[in-house]
């Protein structure tokens, strides 16, 4: 391979992105055909991980400057003006925004906490994002999760770092099933198990 | 398989979490200050008793948390979980 057609494989790498399950869209579909169960991915969503003390003015100041309180409740999720942001742990949360704001929303986190002890980390890439829905998506996550996921226990506005056929997941339940963010390295194995849990759903 | 509640998650599998080993272990004062024998007694000494025993878990596969809990060596029965820094419950 000559210099020239190294440096033009490596730009159009640059240019092309490729999400961790875009292999997986039309069997996705076809999947989804039968409209008991709906699997697709939603690549490419900004995730920033966020540290702070929970009980710290900055945390206050980060929850009014994204316009989303810092929820402090185990399992919770907070949503508004296209954020929401889950919580992880007692003092660490994950923001989830549209592709491309990452630079913005972490300048506007940074800013809030004006020099306090925070943390934040654009995480984006570390994980992909899996939908899982129809009236069917709990019982395929219930092949691989031990989770109670009925709605009175794991309904919207509820999120839970788990174990989804033994691989670590964050799952959050919305309106119509589930999102399920899955690590980039993991997303085809958690794909083909998603597709072959859902066989029988299929109709 | 136990389930095991983290008090920041609530019950979940045990797969979900490492074990820490005993609790409470205070790290010395003044390491250098000891004699080889109580560096090696604080390092590699820790009870083993049949019953109530004060243990280190992490939730490694959800909030990644420390903490400790109360089981009973015999039954597995865990009698009291709480968070990191709070004092060990007295069991009855
Ligand atoms: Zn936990």
């Amino acid at each position: 391979m000559t210099a020239e057609s190294v440096a033009g494989s490596v730009a159009e790498f640059a240019i092309g992105r490729r999400s961790p399950a875009a292999a997986y869209a039309a069997r996705f579909a076809a999947a989804s055909a039968g409209g008991a169960i709906r699997l697709a991915e939603i690549p490419f969503l900004t995730h920033l991980n966020v540290r702070a003390d929970p009980a710290s003015p900055a945390a206050e100041r980060i929850g009014a400057a994204l316009g989303v309180p810092l929820p402090v409740e185990p399992g919770v999720v907070t949503e508004g003006g296209g954020l929401s942001v889950l919580w992880l742990g007692p003092d660490e949360w994950l923001v989830v925004g549209p592709d491309g704001a990452a630079r913005e929303l972490t300048e506007r986190i940074r800013d809030a906490a004006a020099g306090e002890h925070v943390s934040v980390v654009d995480v984006s890439a570390q994980r992909t994002t899996l939908v899982v829905a129809g009236e069917r998506a709990r019982d395929v996550l219930a092949h691989g999760c031990a989770l109670d996921l009925h709605p009175r226990e794991f309904g919207p506005g509820r999120c839970a770092q788990t174990l989804l056929a033994r691989t670590g997941v964050v799952l959050v339940a919305v309106e119509d099933g589930f999102h399920v963010l899955v690590r980039s390295s993991f997303a085809a194995y958690a794909a083909e198990w998603l597709l072959d849990a859902s066989v029988e759903y299929r109709g | 398989m136990l389930l095991i509640a983290c008090p920041w998650c609530g019950p979940r599998d045990e797969a979900e979490f490492h074990y820490g080993g005993q609790a409470h272990v205070a790290h010395p004062e003044d390491p250098a200050a000891l004699s080889d024998e109580e560096w090696a007694r604080y390092l590699f000494f820790r009870d083993n008793p049949k019953g109530l025993f004060a243990e280190r878990w992490s939730h490694a596969a959800g909030c990644r948390r420390w903490f400790n809990a109360v089981r009973d060596t015999a039954t597995n029965e865990i009698h009291a979980v709480y968070r990191a820094g709070e004092p060990r419950p007295v069991i009855t």
